[in-house]
């Protein structure tokens, strides 16, 4: 089963974090990041298939597909965005992290913007 | 699931630890500096590549651009 798999990795990988942290701590962190990334790309091809089962639905309930790509864009940098500001954040570098994080809302909401306009001239349609 | 690249990279960690203390007893107090140097440049190098795989798998899947 996956999860035994998954677990196992996180446990083993931080004990040599642990093992590391104190002779080298540059070595620690880049590992923790390592076991970071090997996780994401275990989980990735399950989660393809969730967004492809998703879009199947969006497309049979014939949304606009714009709009299910821009809410898939805003999933991704959120994840991209946590990633790197977690990593920062576990270095300890908390400012970096507030930066990363200040970068990427900002960046969501410039992907957010047309969808409210959207919204907006909807809701305005259906006034009287 | 590639594990062996987490212990490849403890295993680094762990070699340079030893070879530090190993040059520091024998009074190489640069070489040390310069194995340690070496040791993170490797080790950023698996990571590097790691990540760019990490980031076009993301644009990939979510279509990012």
């Amino acid at each position: 089963m996956e999860v035994m798999q998954l677990v196992g990795l996180g446990l083993v990988a931080s004990i040599l974090v642990v093992i590391l942290r104190d002779q080298r701590p540059e070595i620690a962190l880049l590992l923790s990041i390592v076991v970071g990334v090997l996780v994401f790309l275990f989980m990735l091809d399950r989660l393809a298939a969730v967004l492809n089962v998703l879009r199947d639905l969006a497309v049979r309930a014939d949304l606009n597909l714009a709009y299910l790509g821009t809410v898939l864009k805003i999933v991704g940098i959120a994840y991209i965005v946590g990633f790197g500001a977690q990593i920062s954040r576990d270095a300890g570098e908390g400012a970096i992290a507030n930066k990363i994080e200040f970068g990427g809302k900002i960046l969501i909401l410039v992907l957010a913007a047309p969808v409210m306009v959207a919204v907006l001239q909807a809701i305005i349609q259906i006034l009287p | 699931m590639d594990v062996n690249l987490i212990f490849r990279i403890a295993g680094i960690g762990i070699l340079i630890s030893v070879f530090n203390m190993v040059l520091k007893q024998a009074g190489k107090e640069e070489q040390a500096q310069m194995l340690t140097l070496a040791g993170v440049v490797v080790v950023l190098m698996m990571v590097i590549q790691l990540i760019s795989r990490l980031f076009t798998d993301v644009r990939s899947v979510f279509q990012l651009w």
